[in-house]
């Protein structure tokens, strides 16, 4: 087949956002991903007061005050909410790789389900905790 | 690796505004992605107006109208026209669908029309497909016998052929290909929705015998592990089939098979 100018074709757009439509199944996806990398984020915050908590009481002190401030209080709900969102979305995969509940309608539900089960469990866990 | 850019003979500049229909009350706006690959230029997006009283209510009929009335250097594929041929595929509005059973009802204000995602551009609103072809092909898209051929054809009970209801009915349009994320960052060795729910369609033929060696060929970290369950797939497919369906039901074959 004559063809021109294979090497130069443009690559045609994609991107969720400004070119294809983001849905609550790709959004719900996605935000798995997120939160399990911003969970290692938070483990290592836990390790840092840990580890200052060996170390020394000077250490300790200075760790302790970011943790217990309102900064501290926000990542501590923020690590509960992507912990929560984290093991929902895991659920979802553990019914899915059983061959249940693969359909559309039922995934977007799940998927709204994951966000909202997220924020009424942290706020559950700071509350109680 | 996962791209969020595009590279830079991709990036879209903006493109030329056609003159509005004289005498429309009823018109729309079109925006359609160009590139041809005579001028040596980047894409761009055009944007023509459409007097709707005139215009059939398919966006194919609205493309055809176009190439017809405005714009005839406007290149896209189309066959059919009643979505069985899947030649018109492309991003309508956000999400891959056939243009020829898409409504223009459908979308809410102002209509843009872009290839399928994540693809080299041949021409306008054409992606070149010959990788998506190959990884088809190399599914063994054919029923594979080891047994003597009967005397007059390979029967099937009812039941064992009603299991490839739902898989068969794939045109081979693209749409849910291009729409995986997956697809788009590592369709090199990722089979993809279409293939992979071709290659589901034949290893559940109850008549295939070759159903082991096919499961041996996806078992790669890449042609098939790569599927998240994203269902962008399953959500635009145009004739309603659930690629993400097929792909977990290989996986489970897969485990089904070692324990």
């Amino acid at each position: 087949m004559a063809d021109v100018n294979r090497g130069n074709r443009p690559l045609s757009p994609f991107m969720i956002g400004p070119y294809y439509r983001p849905q609550i199944t790709s959004i719900s996806s996605i935000m798995v991903r997120i939160t399990g990398i911003a969970c290692y984020g938070f483990a290592f915050l836990v390790i840092c007061w840990l580890v200052a908590a060996a170390t020394s009481e000077a250490a300790f002190g200075r760790v302790d005050w970011l943790l217990t401030s309102y900064l501290g209080d926000l990542l501590m709900l923020l690590a509960a909410w992507a912990i929560w969102y984290h093991v929902l979305g895991r659920l979802r995969h553990v019914v899915w790789d059983f061959g249940f509940l693969l359909d559309v309608e039922t995934s977007q539900k799940m998927g709204w389900g994951m966000f909202i089960g997220a924020t009424v469990l942290a706020l559950f866990t700071v509350l109680v905790v | 690796m996962a791209q969020f850019t595009l590279p830079k003979n991709s990036r879209i500049r903006t493109g030329k505004t056609w003159p509005k229909p004289d005498g429309a009350t009823n018109v729309r706006k079109f925006q359609i992605y160009r590139w041809s690959p005579d001028d040596g230029e980047n894409p761009r997006v055009d944007t023509y107006f459409l007097d709707m009283d005139k215009c059939g209510p398919m966006v194919l009929d609205a493309l055809i109208k176009i190439k017809n009335e405005i714009d005839p250097t406007l290149t896209f594929r189309r066959s059919c026209r009643e979505g069985i041929c899947g030649s018109c595929a492309m991003m309508i509005d956000g999400i891959n669908t056939l243009a020829c059973i898409y409504g223009l009802d459908e979308i809410k204000g102002d209509v843009t029309i872009y290839p399928l995602p994540h693809m080299p551009v041949v021409k306008d609103l054409i992606p070149d497909l010959t990788h998506f072809y190959a990884q088809h092909a190399s599914i063994m898209p054919w029923l594979e016998t080891k047994t003597n051929k009967p005397a007059k054809e390979w029967r099937q009970s009812i039941e064992d052929r009603k299991k490839l209801d739902g898989l068969y009915e794939c045109v081979m349009c693209a749409s849910c290909s291009t729409s995986c994320p997956s697809y788009w960052w590592n369709g090199d060795r990722y089979l993809g929705p279409a293939a992979l729910l071709h290659a589901y369609r034949w290893i559940i033929d109850s008549r295939d015998e070759a159903t082991g060696e096919r499961l041996d060929e996806l078992e790669d970290p890449f042609k098939l592990y790569r599927c998240h369950t994203i269902m962008n797939c399953a959500k635009t497919c145009p004739k309603g089939l659930n690629p993400a369906a097929a792909i977990a039901h290989i996986k489970q074959m897969m485990v089904e098979r070692t324990v």
